[in-house]
């Protein structure tokens, strides 16, 4: 039986303020966190975990030898997620969500909180400058920034079973999960529009990197959760997705495929002659016409999504699936029906055949060849924030895009946290208790109560500290130390 | 390999795939109307697209990260 695929997505976004010859990105990524947290800073504590204390649930440990880490700003917010700089981007994870309907509303209530914050540091700028927040993954000019997505998988699953059969997954998703790109980078061959924002830029197929030679298949192993059960699975081969299905799609259909991989229900998998290549070479393709070499002939991106698609109905009449999925099997057989019959036919569900619309439609009104920099600029305008600006929030505004949720869905999860993962009581904690977390990391929470050491609550699973578990708990904690003694008491 | 098989393309798969029934339809509606009025969007994008697009896009310069 295949674990519950609790899933987090991460992004870090393109920040530029125009008008501004001195222009510092870490500083401007600072400016906007602080602009939107009123500087509320929290510490990310990153020391040895310590999980014997709450296998069986919450418990309360003495702190000596809490590492606080100082520097960068950092900030955890009452929705649970975690919205801080990093590698001279605003970065927003979301927090912890049980299905990948959560995971897509929380991934868009980051882009929600983004444009807060280039609201809130308006006013911190001198008059002719405007700071403008992308959520893509390139400058067009070779450097490449992430939209990584995380599984928890079983850890006693052999991660050769995951490199075998996700390689071939992940690379031909591309043809619902890409937001787009004019032009190609990294010394890829020249294209005048790709699928992708990212896949110039995977170089090998397995691999520890994440800034440079990119892996198809990422292996860090930070589970930050009991690293006896669970790993983490992080998956850097993604675009950044502005629109909803297309991003409710993507987490769910990988969540879908690693518990097939888990319940040992897939076939042989897909032997792709060269992936890297087909990396590329998928996005290169937006007529969705390529042959790709495998051990049992040639395919094309379509043929191995079916074929994924066929192997998932499959096992989902094995097993009790839960009704998300079922639902994300029918969207996925739907876009893939339609990207088949014409890609165009898609562009309220994906944001690269939106896009491409939309270039489409400037090069024939304005005769533009590919090379034309209003091209290029229109790409980037997608991916603006500000739903004013941003190409795909004035689709949005027209209703030319399908939604998954209403705004006021969205504006709850801004302040809200899940309710049936770890992240309600780490959100619940922030919003109750905002003075007394001192620092945080996914899998804790240190308190400062006013005595002699900090207290930590450690949170190893990933599916406890819920309302239900929780809940309760909580209305009847006054404060931060009511809540600890409660927590000590219950620890027995 | 086990599964030689092409995939089956999708008239066969409708029929196996009940799931399907629940599909909504409005979502290729909203990808019609989009053709129809893509015009009307482009004059709006034109209002806010940013002035000076060589400009801007030769400033846009990231740092790499993850």
């Amino acid at each position: 039986m295949a674990l519950p695929k609790v899933i987090g997505t991460e992004t870090e976004f393109g920040i530029t303020v125009l008008h501004k010859a001195d222009f510092n990105p870490v500083h401007a990524s600072s400016a906007l966190i602080n602009a939107y947290t009123r500087g509320a800073k929290i510490q990310w504590s990153f020391d040895e975990e310590s999980p014997g204390r709450d296998i069986r649930g919450f418990g309360v440990e003495d702190g000596p030898g809490i590492d606080m880490e100082a520097g960068l700003v950092n900030s955890v917010l009452t929705n649970g997620a975690r919205l801080y700089v990093d590698h001279a981007h605003p970065e927003y994870s979301t927090p912890e969500c049980a299905d990948p309907l959560a995971a897509a509303l929380y991934d868009k209530a980051g882009e929600v909180i983004m444009a807060k914050a280039v609201s809130a540091a308006g006013a911190l700028l001198s008059e002719g400058e405007r700071l403008v927040v992308h959520k893509n993954n390139s400058d067009g000019k070779g450097n490449s920034y992430g939209a990584h997505e995380n599984y928890l998988i079983a850890r006693d699953l052999p991660f050769g079973d995951v490199v075998s059969h996700l390689t071939p997954f992940l690379v031909s998703r591309q043809i619902f999960t890409g937001s787009g790109k004019v032009g190609s980078e990294n010394g890829r061959p020249e294209v005048d529009f790709q699928i992708s924002q990212r896949a110039d830029f995977f170089e090998e197929q397995v691999g520890l990197e994440t800034t440079l030679k990119r892996p198809i298949i990422n292996t860090r192993d930070e589970p930050h959760a009991d690293p006896s059960r669970y790993r983490r699975l992080h998956v850097i081969i993604g675009d950044a997705t502005m629109n909803e299905v297309q991003t409710y799609l993507k987490v769910g259909t990988a969540a879908l495929v690693l518990n097939a991989i888990e319940d040992g229900a897939l076939p042989e998998p897909i032997d792709l002659a060269d992936p890297v290549e087909a990396v590329w070479g998928v996005s290169h393709d937006p007529k969705l016409e390529r042959d790709f070499g495998t051990a049992s002939g040639s395919m094309t991106a379509l043929d191995i999504q079916w074929q994924y698609f066929e192997w998932l109905t499959k096992y989902a009449r094995s097993v009790e699936l839960d009704a998300v999925y079922e639902d994300v099997l029918s969207q996925w057989e739907l876009i893939l029906t339609d990207l088949e019959r014409d890609p165009a036919t898609t562009a309220d569900r994906i944001d690269w055949t939106a896009k491409q619309r939309i270039l489409e439609a400037y090069r024939e009104r304005d005769g533009l060849a590919w090379d034309h920099p209003k091209l290029r600029l229109l790409d980037l305008q997608y991916h603006d924030v500000d739903p004013e600006r941003g190409l795909y929030g004035r689709l949005a505004a027209r209703q030319r895009v399908s939604r998954l949720f209403t705004d006021d869905d969205i504006e709850r999860a801004v302040i809200e946290p899940p309710r049936d993962t770890r992240a309600y009581f780490r959100g619940q904690c922030m919003a109750r208790y905002p003075g007394a977390v001192v620092a945080a990391n996914w899998d804790s929470l240190v308190f400062d109560i006013g005595e002699e050491t900090l207290k930590r609550v450690p949170m190893m699973e990933p599916l406890r500290g819920t309302e239900d578990h929780v809940g309760e708990l909580l209305d009847a904690s006054e404060d931060a130390a009511a809540l600890l003694s409660a927590l000590g008491g219950d620890d027995g | 390999m086990a599964e030689q098989e092409r995939p089956q393309r999708k008239s066969d798969r409708a029929e196996e795939t009940q799931a399907t029934e629940d599909v909504e339809s409005t979502t290729t509606e909203a990808a019609e109307e989009l053709t129809d009025r893509i015009d009307d969007l482009l004059d709006e994008i034109d209002t806010v697209l940013e002035e000076n697009a060589e400009e801007f896009v030769k400033n846009y310069v990231q740092k790499g990260g993850q």
